[in-house]
């Protein structure tokens, strides 16, 4: 899972654009997420496209940020429902923004750009999950407005006694 | 959780400041609507101004103005300015029983939950809820007294 680490203000760049992934972008997703954790992972990539850029495009987003034709970064999210219970609600699993394109309104641009997807789907509520010590995005997250949600995440080593 | 006096008073004042950061407060103006005494108050912002948060600015029409960084700036680094919230001191009554580790993962587990909370939520993002939180009381009387002229005419 590409983790997120955007933090901007609103876009400002007419020049901005969101669209969704292309199967040519895939490099330059897979470039930044190799940059971002150390760890190339370019057939994972190509499979996250086949499944989230070309399949059930009416639930699943897999965004691109762009700005005269240059790749800025990537947001990636579905409608899910029912899972552990919950009603239809649409998920933010992956959200990435070039280093050097940061703070500049392209996190929050993809942001809204999912958010405006799950409503066009009809969709009320929109979650994410990720490290409580990664504060970075915890406060990109909630600058957006996100609040705790109902779920608690619980976990055991399964090596214990 | 429950914060100290000093604690919530901190988080008060800077939002209050931060909200416009050109403008300066007297003691007393930031003070007004929280029923709160200005002496404590005072010593409260001495500690905020020497963390770099808010400056005096002396004379006539003097006060305080937020300095901060509005992004930047933690619910948590303002707390932990008055309390030590990344580890809180072990219960007087504790002693190492399996009861009380258990306990005291419980306890952490929580602690650990708060920290992170405190952590991600910046003074920027604190003003927008509070903006949100109105927004929302204003639409909610609006429509209780819609409600009631409907209940009124009917």
């Amino acid at each position: 899972m590409a983790v997120a680490r955007a933090l901007a203000s609103p876009h400002e760049d007419a020049a901005l654009s969101i669209r969704p992934a292309r199967a040519e972008d895939i490099a330059a997703v897979s470039e930044l997420d190799a940059a971002i954790t150390g760890l190339a992972k370019p057939a994972y990539w190509r499979d996250l496209f086949e499944r989230y850029g070309t399949r059930r495009q009416d639930q699943r987003f897999f965004l691109v940020a762009e700005s005269d034709g240059e790749f800025l970064g990537f947001a990636i999210g579905e409608i899910r429902a029912w899972e552990f219970g919950a009603p239809p609600c649409g998920w933010l699993f992956a959200i990435d923004v070039k280093p050097d394109a940061r703070l500049t309104g392209v996190g929050t641009a993809l942001f809204h750009a999912l958010c405006e997807r799950f409503r066009a789907a009809g969709i009320d509520k929109l979650r994410t999950m990720l490290a409580r010590d990664n504060h970075l995005m915890l406060s990109f997250f909630r600058s957006q407005g996100m609040m705790a949600g109902p779920s608690i995440q619980l976990e055991m080593a399964l090596d214990d006694p | 959780m429950r914060l100290q006096q000093a604690t919530r008073l901190a988080l008060y004042s800077v939002l209050v400041l931060a909200r416009d950061p050109t403008r300066q407060l007297a003691v007393a103006e930031i003070a007004d609507g929280y029923d709160i005494s200005i002496h404590h108050l005072a010593k409260v912002l001495r500690t905020l101004g020497r963390a770099g948060l808010v400056e005096a600015v002396r004379g006539v029409g003097g006060g305080y103005r937020f300095t901060g960084n509005a992004k930047r700036v933690t619910v948590f680094d303002v707390i932990s300015l008055f309390e030590d919230v990344a580890n809180p001191a072990p219960d007087d009554h504790d002693v190492l029983t399996p009861a009380a580790r258990a306990l005291g993962l419980i306890l952490a587990e929580i602690d650990e939950h708060a920290v992170a909370t405190f952590r991600s939520v910046s003074i920027s993002t604190m003003l927008k809820i509070i903006e949100r939180t109105s927004q929302r009381a204003t639409a909610d009387r609006s429509k209780g007294s819609e409600a009631q002229d409907s209940l009124d005419l009917s």
